[in-house]
């Protein structure tokens, strides 16, 4: 994975020393909140609800042991003891102190982290597809274009003021496991007639008003893909409307203007600043390639993935659920589930983080992913390491085997933490997934996606879950809208909105009528919940969600 | 007709832990919602909004509806009963604290 070089290490420790000296001179009253309130933000730092939250960037989801680690010694030091790992990549922690910020920074950039632009109106953590460099359906590593991007973006002078915050994901392989089109740019690697390129997405995004992403270019080549992607924003900060913040994103700067016109405004600015760039990017790039190559894979004997596999039910419910396509067949990629039920998505305590790096370096090649489902993945384990690592997973909580299930939930901090929430999801994504785990129907339910959101701004993904929850405030009282059929993939759709929302205490009932719907209405135990939506439509849904009252029935 | 006014209380986050703090009865900044000033009327709780926001160390003060209880203000909204409490999903924060 990438190093830092003396510029980034210099950059980075100068931004520490930076925003130290502004925490200071906001404790001793030189600084206004107001003067302060937009220097935090700039470095991750928020105040929420209950304390001041850190959001720390892991750029397109990849951290090494020594990074984890490090990751748990914060958590344990500054923080309760665990961190919050986010539907972007990120780890959140919920409680600093101010005073500590500079020290968890420094500790920080000791590994080569930083929280910069994890907040505010600019280009934030890039994020990639979490199975980058392993997939077995992958065509091209999304890492180093992703760190081309990290680089170009972070404090690009001209990007620092955007009408709003803009985000960024790419991916190389055929299925899109990166959300490429719910972003201002998805980025698709592919290769044209020998030349490696990308397909640009533009104006995906989800929020307010969800949009799927539309073709800005079917194909740029690498030679022109940074200029293009400047080009992109470079038009967009001038065009994007800074009158009204929910109308500020560039889906709805492309939804008005049209994709032709913004490809138009693109391809001019583009012909004007590519000169400008002189091959540096692609000088670059090839640097950046040369931190990214595959480990050495080792060959040995397998006795002991399939003497487990056949012998321990455990085992093999865990590795049938949990293990993903690698590209060479002697491995696999694994996902640790942080989706216990009845745990909180995307939480994972101190140990459990250091327990994970040090899987990472006996079975994984010293590599992790964070992945935006807020899982954490090793990426690289022979099979024949699975029953060892599975063992250590199952002694330090992590061998939960639901990835894609439907306790595989990914909730939002919701009212529980966040200042900008409406109504709570995380004790939401607890009942379901507690509530589902008693009724031992999970693996014959199969795959679902159940993505609950705290508030319309959408971190939690509703609107491209299978089952989408966005929670409300409803005259002083939570309630829960449900959507179906949304998509997050290369098909990605947005879900339709069931109708009227449901109280706190009637919203798990609710999923499990819809849930035993779908097991009656489904062709075979093939056709998943999503396939099974497509086919029949809302109807059939509508009618388990909302049963007529006979009262009512009788009264007509 | 006016709509009968609900007492309000003036909350805020600390500058150093960032927790919730209130305004009471003798302007200093407490932990406890039970321990807060109500306020019975507007034009009193502005006031006191407005000398509790000169105070670098209370962030983002606003006021909120509470109503009297057997042991002080209590919320009348979901938001301000968590943010008096803590999160659900651990013991922490005040729930954990007080």
């Amino acid at each position: 994975m990438y190093s830092y070089n003396d510029f980034d290490e210099a950059f980075v420790r100068e931004r520490v020393s930076q925003f130290s000296g502004q925490v200071a001179r906001r404790i001793d009253g030189s600084l206004t909140e107001e003067e302060f309130r937009p220097l935090r933000l700039m470095n991750g730092l928020y105040l929420q609800l209950h304390a001041y939250m850190l959001r720390v960037a892991i750029p397109y989801g990849t951290l090494n042991p020594d990074q984890m680690d490090q990751l748990a010694m914060i958590a344990e030091k500054f923080d309760k003891g665990y961190g919050h790992f986010t539907t972007r990549q990120n780890i959140q922690y919920n409680w600093p102190k101010l005073p500590d910020v500079p020290a968890i920074l420094e500790a920080l950039a000791d590994v080569e982290m930083h929280a910069i632009q994890t907040s505010g109106n600019t280009i934030r953590n890039v994020t990639a597809d979490h199975f980058a460099g392993a997939a077995a359906d992958e065509s091209f590593d999304p890492r180093p274009v992703a760190e081309l991007i990290r680089q170009w973006s972070t404090d690009h002078p001209e990007f620092q003021f955007l009408p709003r915050k803009f985000k960024v994901a790419v991916t190389g392989a055929s299925h899109d496991r990166a959300v490429v089109r719910a972003h201002d740019i998805g980025i698709v690697l592919k290769e044209q007639n020998g030349v490696k390129g990308a397909e640009v997405i533009v104006g995906g995004g989800l929020g307010r008003t969800p949009m799927v992403g539309k073709t800005l270019s079917d194909f740029v080549p690498f030679a022109d893909l940074l200029p293009y992607i400047e080009a992109t924003v470079s038009v967009w900060n001038l065009l994007g409307r800074r009158d009204n913040k929910y109308k500020a994103r560039i889906k709805i700067t492309v939804h008005e203007n049209g994709l032709d016109d913004i490809r138009a405004r693109v391809e001019e600015r583009f012909a004007q600043i590519k000169p400008t760039f002189g091959g540096v990017d692609m000088d670059m790039l090839a640097q950046i390639e040369q931190f990214f190559v595959s480990p050495i894979f080792v060959d040995k004997p397998m006795e002991s993935y399939t003497r487990a596999y056949e012998n321990d039910p455990v085992f093999r419910a865990w590795a049938d659920t949990n293990l993903a396509a690698h590209k060479n067949a002697d491995y696999a990629i694994v996902t640790v589930s942080l989706k216990k039920p009845g745990t909180t998505p995307g939480d994972a305590s101190a140990d459990q983080m250091r327990s994970l790096a040090q899987l990472a370096r006996d079975y994984a090649h010293d590599e992790l992913r964070i992945s935006h489902e807020q899982n954490v993945i090793l990426p690289h384990v022979h099979k024949s390491n699975l029953p060892a690592l599975h063992a250590v997973l199952k002694a330090n909580d992590l061998a939960t085997a639901n990835a894609g299930l439907i306790s595989d939930i990914i909730a939002c901090p919701g009212m529980d933490y966040c200042a900008l929430a409406t109504a709570r999801s995380i004790p939401v994504a607890q009942g379901i997934a507690t509530r589902f785990e008693e009724l031992k129907l999970e693996q014959d339910i199969g795959e679902l996606k159940i993505k609950i959101s705290g508030c319309i701004n959408a971190c939690g993904h509703h609107h491209v879950g299978h089952i989408g929850i966005l929670g409300l405030d409803r005259a002083g009282v939570e309630n829960y809208q449900i959507t179906l059929g949304g998509d997050g993939t290369e098909t990605t759709v947005i879900g339709d909105r069931t109708g009227p929302g449901f109280a706190y205490d009637e919203i798990i009932p609710a999923i499990e009528r819809l849930v035993y719907a779908y097991l009656d209405l489904r062709l075979d135990a093939e056709e998943t919940f999503l396939a099974t939506y497509r086919r029949l439509g809302m109807p059939p849904f509508k009618e388990a969600l909302y049963p007529v009252k006979e009262d009512k029935a009788d009264a007509a | 007709m006016a709509r009968p006014f609900t007492p309000k209380i003036v909350t805020a986050n600390a500058l150093l832990e960032g927790d919730v703090i209130y305004l009471s009865a003798s302007d200093t900044w407490v932990r406890a919602l039970s321990d807060a000033a109500l306020f019975d009327t507007q034009e009193v709780a502005e006031e006191r909004l407005a000398f509790a926001a000169k105070d670098g160390f209370a962030v983002g003060a606003y006021l909120v509806d509470a109503v009297a209880g057997e042991n002080g203000p209590e919320p009348t909204h979901f938001r301000e009963d968590f943010r008096r409490t803590g999160p659900s999903n651990h013991n922490h924060g005040k729930q954990a604290e007080l």
